[in-house]
């Protein structure tokens, strides 16, 4: 198992999965993994919030398990599930053959043979590889009685199922939580977890960030494509661009064999970094050209 | 809770590091950060397990710890660079500006209640109600014009021709009134004896306990859910009057439980907008409105509408919209800034929303004719639209709001454009 004693050690971690993270982000993940506190990630869509558990697992060579929130998320989906198709099936067939006896058949049907685990269950199992990494992704989309719920399994690392009783993690799984903040979760959840707000990068970081993503871009490109998204941040749109759409549309511009910006090309792959109509119609004609013509003085000036 | 392979994390025998985070902490929790004792220790903890080798190290530790809201960085950031520079430093600001706040506080929560204390006193020549109708009930046999009811014509009356008296009396029956939502299903599912959907984890789990027998399928239905309520009300000059008292029935709607409404979110709009749901939670009305008018500063002056609901669109939509939420828009649609901008904001308002209804004071007049430029422009993008100028208006409103089909004066409307 790779070290993770110092803070240098995970940043290090990270960076050889290609995730690029500053000091206050790598701050808070060695603290989580040090206090066995879960972290709960908050930003705007598209900094890389979900990345951080891909990279984590891969790096710590874990398994990664994700639970994927939205609306009307239960404990039937979330926790665990009776298989019934193959409970009746066994009831069947102990009355076929006569004996049915009440005790003996109750303790097989509710036995781990008919227990189809779902993700919080998996995380709370033992792993051969060491505690697996629990992701929970955009809890924003459920509903307050999930979050209710998720207390007891994040405060206790256990959970409890009436027919065998509690099950209690053997080691505590590494919790990540992240929101797009669509609806602001409730404190009492937050005060369990280590928070932290994923913000846009600034320009040297975002260029690092590019250049592992996307390898193949020149440096050239690669930089007017950050300078011209990064200027794009401080315009007035309804869904400003995040780290995913800059590693898309560098991808965008490499398939065309693009090696330098130009309105034109811009105004082609737009789709790639902007989402909404009302965003892309803003930015046709001259706007788009204004924008990279700034970009790419800024990029002259240091 | 352990932690395998690691060392047990005690809190340090040196207690000036406990003793400074636990200051630190007062600071923030006087800034206005919601901080609990348990917060304190997992920062201590946190500190110790990061280090002191850097100042960056140490803030973003304290930063996990006590900051869960975006908005608390600023404050965060700007305590802890008073704070670890020189505690002693803030510590003399603060007993600098304690008299100051001190007097703003003890000034505060007095004033509702002084006003309430007025009325108390007042009581002798403010007659209640009740008696005020049967006085002028007496009056009717007199006059025969007069044959509603004092309660009667105050409903209908518009809010700009009131009185004082009749404006306090308003109040009082507006603060009665509730808008009654219909819910919406939700994709949950609730055990219910004749529900549709059979439930096989419980039909089993009976069976169970009756030896492998399945005597009874259980079933369940889906479980309902109320949806939220977003209200964005103008306060510039032109409604001055109908804002006041919609932000008390606003304040009514927002504290009666159980009418329905999983939450109500309050926003006032002038020539910025102002969120006050935080103010509206406060139990007394004069109190919550106080403290809404404190914060949004930008009371009868000029509306600059596309531009407010811009701000609403960018910032507030997609946080308080979520779940179906219904919007009640209420303005009077007067507004000279740029057409396009505003068409543009009430589009991308109406597709966000479940249901959009305009309240607009000026459907009183009956020879209204969309024929202002904002009105125009707003009147397509809305999915109902209503007058909002009476206690009867506003009836009719909690009456039609969970009718999906209601179009309000909009078709009508919508012919003369």
């Amino acid at each position: 198992m790779r070290q993770t004693e110092t803070i240098e050690q995970v940043q290090a971690l990270l960076a050889e999965q290609g995730y690029v993270c500053g000091r206050a982000l790598a701050v808070v993940v060695f603290l989580a993994l040090r206090l066995g506190r879960p972290l709960f990630l908050e930003g705007e869509a598209g900094v890389g919030k979900t990345e951080i558990a891909k990279a984590l697992a891969a790096g710590l060579n874990r398994r990664l398990i994700r639970l994927q929130c939205y609306e009307g998320l239960d404990a039937s989906s979330a926790v665990y599930e009776w298989n019934f198709p193959a409970q009746m099936v066994a009831i069947r067939t102990a009355e076929a053959a006569g004996g049915a006896d009440r005790g003996a058949l109750k303790a097989e049907l509710f036995s781990d043979e008919f227990l189809i685990e779902r993700p919080l269950l998996q995380a709370m199992r033992p792993d051969e590889n060491g505690s697996p990494v629990l992701l929970i992704d955009e809890l924003d989309r459920t509903d307050e009685p999930f979050e209710a719920f998720l207390l007891e399994a994040l405060s206790d690392f256990q959970v409890t199922i009436p027919e065998l009783g509690t099950i209690k993690a053997p080691e505590p799984p590494i919790v990540i939580l992240t929101s797009n903040r669509t609806r602001e979760v409730h404190d009492a959840l937050k005060r369990r977890c280590l928070y932290h707000w994923v913000d846009y990068p600034d320009f040297q970081r975002e260029l690092e960030i590019l250049q592992a993503r996307a390898p193949a871009a020149s440096a050239q490109l690669s930089r007017e494509v950050v300078a011209f998204v990064q200027a794009l941040r401080t315009e007035d749109l309804f869904k400003k661009p995040g780290v995913a759409e800059t590693i898309d549309w560098a991808n965008c511009l490499l398939a065309l064999d693009v090696i330098d910006l130009s309105p034109e090309v811009i105004a082609d792959t737009l789709g790639a970094i902007l989402k909404y109509q009302d965003d892309i119609t803003k930015l046709q004609g001259s706007e788009a050209k204004r924008i990279l013509d700034q970009a790419k003085s800024s990029l002259d000036a240091p | 809770m352990p932690v395998p392979e690691l060392p047990p994390l005690d809190l340090p025998d040196q207690p000036k590091l406990a003793q400074n985070i636990t200051h630190f902490a007062r600071a923030l929790r006087k800034a206005g950060l919601p901080i609990g004792p348990g917060r304190v220790v997992d920062a201590v903890q946190a500190v110790v397990a990061a280090g002191f080798t850097s100042r960056t190290d140490f803030y973003w530790a304290l930063h996990a710890c006590f900051v869960t809201k975006p908005e608390h960085r600023v404050i965060f950031a700007q305590v802890f660079r008073l704070y670890w520079r020189d505690p002693r430093f803030l510590e003399h600001m603060m007993a600098m500006l304690l008299p100051a706040v001190r007097g703003v506080q003890e000034e505060k929560p007095a004033k509702p209640g002084e006003k309430r204390a007025a009325e108390a006193l007042l009581d002798g020549t403010q007659p209640d109600p009740e008696h005020i109708e049967t006085e002028e009930g007496t009056e009717v046999e007199f006059d025969a014009t007069l044959t509603m009811s004092a309660e009667e014509r105050l409903r209908t009356l518009d809010f700009e021709q009131m009185s004082t008296d009749e404006v306090a009396r308003a109040k009082r029956i507006l603060a009665q009134l509730s808008l009654p939502v219909k819910p919406n299903q939700s994709r949950r599912l609730i055990a219910a004896a004749r529900g549709p959907r059979p439930d096989w984890r419980r039909t089993l789990r009976d069976a169970a306990r009756q030896g492998g027998d399945i005597q009874t399928m259980a079933r369940a239905k889906r479980r309902i859910r109320w949806p939220n309520l977003v209200v964005i009300c103008d306060i510039s000059g032109s409604m001055s009057q109908y804002s006041r008292i919609i932000l008390h029935f606003l304040h009514a709607v927002s504290n009666s439980k159980g009418a329905g409404w999983a939450k109500v979110h309050g926003f006032t709009f002038g020539t910025r907008l102002t969120n006050i749901t935080r103010h509206l939670a406060q139990r007394d009305v004069d109190a919550a409105l106080a403290a809404a008018g404190a914060e949004a500063q930008d009371w009868e002056g000029g509306t600059r509408i596309g531009e407010c609901l811009h701000q609403f669109n960018r910032d507030w939509s997609r946080r308080v919209m979520g779940q179906g939420a219904v919007v009640l828009l209420i303005t009077d649609g007067l507004d000279r800034d740029d057409p396009k901008e505003l068409s543009r904001e009430m589009q991308r308002l109406q597709l966000s929303a479940r249901r959009l209804i305009w309240l607009n004071p000026l459907l009183r007049w009956e020879g209204f004719a969309p024929k202002a430029q904002g009105i125009r422009v707003m009147l397509p993008h809305v999915d109902s639209f209503r007058a909002g100028h009476s206690i009867a208006s506003l009836e009719e409103l909690a009456q039609v709001i969970s009718n999906p089909d209601d179009l309000g004066e909009k078709a009508r409307l919508m012919g003369l454009l």
